[in-house]
């Protein structure tokens, strides 16, 4: 499919993306095709949630832009639903499992407006994919890790939209969990969506995906399970520290220069 | 007669028939301002930001002295704003500190809270200084007089306090994303930094209503100790919210009241210590959470532990003696059971009232029908255990029993089924002890 007929869900452009000046990806240019599950794998501090935090347009970017269905980021950024890290909120706020799920339709009310009726269908429906109805009224804080990724994973359904952006949504779940979120990814991918996850588990990339994503501080390859998983890509993505480009960044670091400025 | 009558009663209880205008109106105030300090106050501890108060509280008070300088007047609408203004500043330099230096936020709040606190006294004694006759009163800033307040500083409090409610009714939804999930805000398309800005504008508007009756050394607390308060009695948003509202409320009067049985009392610390009371009642009082409602659990935990393991032991010693209504002394029981004689004394009298165990003559007891159905559960989960630990995960025999003897009072009929379905139905426990079967005990021997 050309891009002329259908823009791709997301398309990055040379992204560089730098905390305190030092930068953690360098030069991404990358497109999600429609319809595919892609793992995005590599080592620790890859910058493998930071891809994902700059398309959402949570990071700043040092240079480059995203594109969302062909339009620019920020007009675009609501057909993406995000699933973020377990960690990223607290757990102790005063809410239930429901009134989580119910945010991921604050973006389709408007300012000001409070959710209706079928919002909280939705949002009901959302839970029970994820087989988490019974649990609807529970304070969070009283749900399981693996509960409350699902509770994360509902409330992207809750969004109704048909590109997923998940960051490490496996780590650290229980059997059923994993289990239930495979099951959802390949009901997604039934229905076309574009899901792209946060993966550690490089034994079940073949598995649960047909697209990966190898990441090392730069895009270091792109494409189908069968032939980019492969040995050498691996080795490439994790063996071999990347020292260069570290010491090169430490020195951006400490010159305080702006990478690209 | 009337007036004649009222003006005989004691004060403590003449504040109680709201005849004076001024009571009403330094109430209604104070009771306003502890609601919308309240409300507002949640949000800042539900997102880590309750030093941010005490910080912008002090940074108050500059502004309030050069709104007093430039202006000449105590207008509160002036004093507002000038408190306002310098609140402001205070927060966009924490803002400027931690983004351009080294130095971390908890640092740069408590250097702006410093500096502008010491700026604002010396600012007040200058003013002092000059004589200014409008000044007096302007040093109760610090600890905040109800009593010092006018018409117009109660209309004022009344009109900011009712609007920022109405605000927080109508945001509700967008106040409480950005509290639990700014980032997912973000990503959803919602204008998060606005949001925040108007988040951040209320509480600035909370700390300066309050300045009057509270002062801003202590304003903080009447931010913050609600909403912590509050936590304990709910675990949904809008009724912390509420509850928060109505224990600033409720701090507001009665620091109202004591100000007025003593007029010389600074409102400000009364409302703080009636605060810190509903705070203390909240941790101790509090179901769920509370420290004696868990304190009850514990003691319904223990009790129940206790109880179990007499029926377990009467099981063991009647398997024993091939009879299971075989009684046993208390001289026995003890020697299984580390427990003490009062105790079992205890746990026995509470076995005998529900009819599961039976005194069979005097420092002898037995299972009932029904005690033995419920020993044999209990022993069939500790057997089910013992063997799950040494087939499953491999762990010697002679290891097995303490985690047992912890599990029998944990484990559910559900998790039962599966322990049973797991191990295939197994008839033998790793010491070779037969694992009495479900329904009816089945070894009833009587």
């Amino acid at each position: 499919m050309s891009p002329a007929e259908k823009p791709a869900p997301i398309e990055v452009h040379d992204l560089t993306v730098a905390y305190r000046h030092r930068p953690v990806l360098w030069d991404i240019d990358v497109t999600l095709p429609e319809g595919n599950l892609i793992a995005i794998c590599g080592p620790n501090g890859a910058g493998k949630s930071t891809l994902i935090k700059a398309i959402m347009g949570l990071v700043p970017l040092a240079s480059g832009k995203v594109e969302i269905f062909g339009k620019p980021a920020k007009q675009g950024r609501s057909l993406i639903a995000y699933v973020p890290q377990r960690e990223s909120v607290d757990w102790d706020f005063p809410t239930t499992a429901l009134d989580v799920v119910l945010m991921g339709r604050y973006g389709h009310l408007p300012l000001f407006g409070r959710p209706r009726k079928r919002d909280r269908e939705i949002a009901r429906q959302s839970l029970e994919k994820v087989g988490m109805l019974e649990f609807a009224n529970r304070q969070i804080s009283q749900l399981s890790g693996g509960q409350q990724q699902r509770v994360f994973l509902a409330r992207a359904l809750a969004q109704q939209t048909r590109v997923y952006l998940m960051d490490e949504p496996f780590a650290g779940v229980d059997a059923s969990t994993e289990k239930a979120i495979v099951v959802l990814l390949r009901e997604l991918r039934e229905q076309g969506c574009t899901v792209a996850v946060v993966h550690h588990d490089l034994q079940s990339v073949p598995e649960y995906f047909d697209t990966v994503m190898l990441l090392n501080l730069r895009m270091v390859a792109f494409g189908p399970v069968e032939s980019t998983f492969t040995t050498e890509n691996l080795n490439k993505t994790y063996g071999g520290r990347l020292n260069l480009l570290t010491e090169v960044g430490e020195k951006l670091r400490k010159s305080e220069w702006s990478a690209r400025q | 007669m009337i007036e004649s009558y009222q003006q005989e009663l004691p004060p403590w209880l003449a504040f109680f028939t709201f005849s004076d205008i001024n009571v009403r109106l330094i109430l209604a105030g104070c009771m306003l301002l502890g609601v919308s300090a309240g409300v507002l106050g949640c949000f800042a501890f539900l997102r880590k930001r309750a030093l941010l108060g005490d910080a912008l509280a002090h940074a108050a008070l500059p502004g309030v002295c050069m709104a007093f300088l430039l202006s000449g007047t105590k207008n509160p609408v002036v004093i507002l704003l000038g408190a306002t203004v310098s609140c402001w500043i205070g927060a966009i330099s924490i803002d400027l500190i931690t983004k351009y230096t080294r130095v971390k936020e908890e640092s740069a709040l408590g250097m702006v809270l410093s500096v502008f606190f010491g700026a604002g006294i010396l600012l007040l004694t200058y003013i002092q200084r000059t004589g200014n006759a409008a000044q007096a009163g302007l040093d109760k800033f610090l600890f905040g007089q109800a009593s010092s307040m006018l018409d117009r500083d109660v209309w004022t409090l009344a009109i900011v306090g009712t609007l920022m409610i109405l605000v927080v009714v109508l945001a509700y939804k967008e106040f409480k994303i950005v509290s639990f999930h700014a980032d997912y805000a973000t990503a959803l398309g919602l204008p998060t930094r606005a949001i925040e800005l108007t988040l951040s504008t209320l509480l600035v508007l909370a700390v300066a209503i309050g300045l009057q009756a509270v002062g801003v050394v202590l304003m903080a607390a009447m931010l913050v100790t609600p909403a912590a308060a509050a936590r304990y009695w709910t675990d949904r948003l809008g009724k912390m919210l509420a509850i928060a509202g109505f224990f600033g409320a409720l701090s507001g009067a009665i620091g109202t009241y004591i100000s007025y049985l003593g007029p010389r009392m600074p409102t400000g610390p009364w409302m703080v210590v009636a605060v810190t009371s509903v705070f203390f009642g909240s941790l101790v009082f509090a179901p769920k959470r509370g420290i004696l409602a868990r304190l009850t659990l514990l003691r319904r935990i223990r009790r129940q532990t206790a109880e179990e393991n007499v029926l377990r032991t009467l099981y063991v010693s009647g398997e024993k003696e091939h009879r299971m209504d075989a009684p046993c002394s208390t001289a026995e029981l003890m020697q299984f059971r580390s427990m003490t004689a009062w105790t079992l004394d205890r746990t026995l009298e509470r076995l005998m009232a529900r009819g599961l165990v039976r005194e069979t003559s005097q420092g002898f007891f037995a299972l009932t029908a029904e005690g033995v159905e419920r020993g044999a559960r209990l022993t069939r989960i500790h057997r089910l255990w013992e063997l799950y630990l040494t087939r499953k995960l491999e762990i010697a025999p002679d290891h097995v029993h303490d985690d047992a003897e912890e599990i029998e009072h944990i484990i559910t009929p559900e998790l039962e089924a599966r322990l049973l379905a797991t191990l295939d139905y197994p008839e033998e426990d790793p010491h070779a002890r037969r694992i009495p079967p479900a329904a009816g005990g089945g070894v009833i021997a009587t």
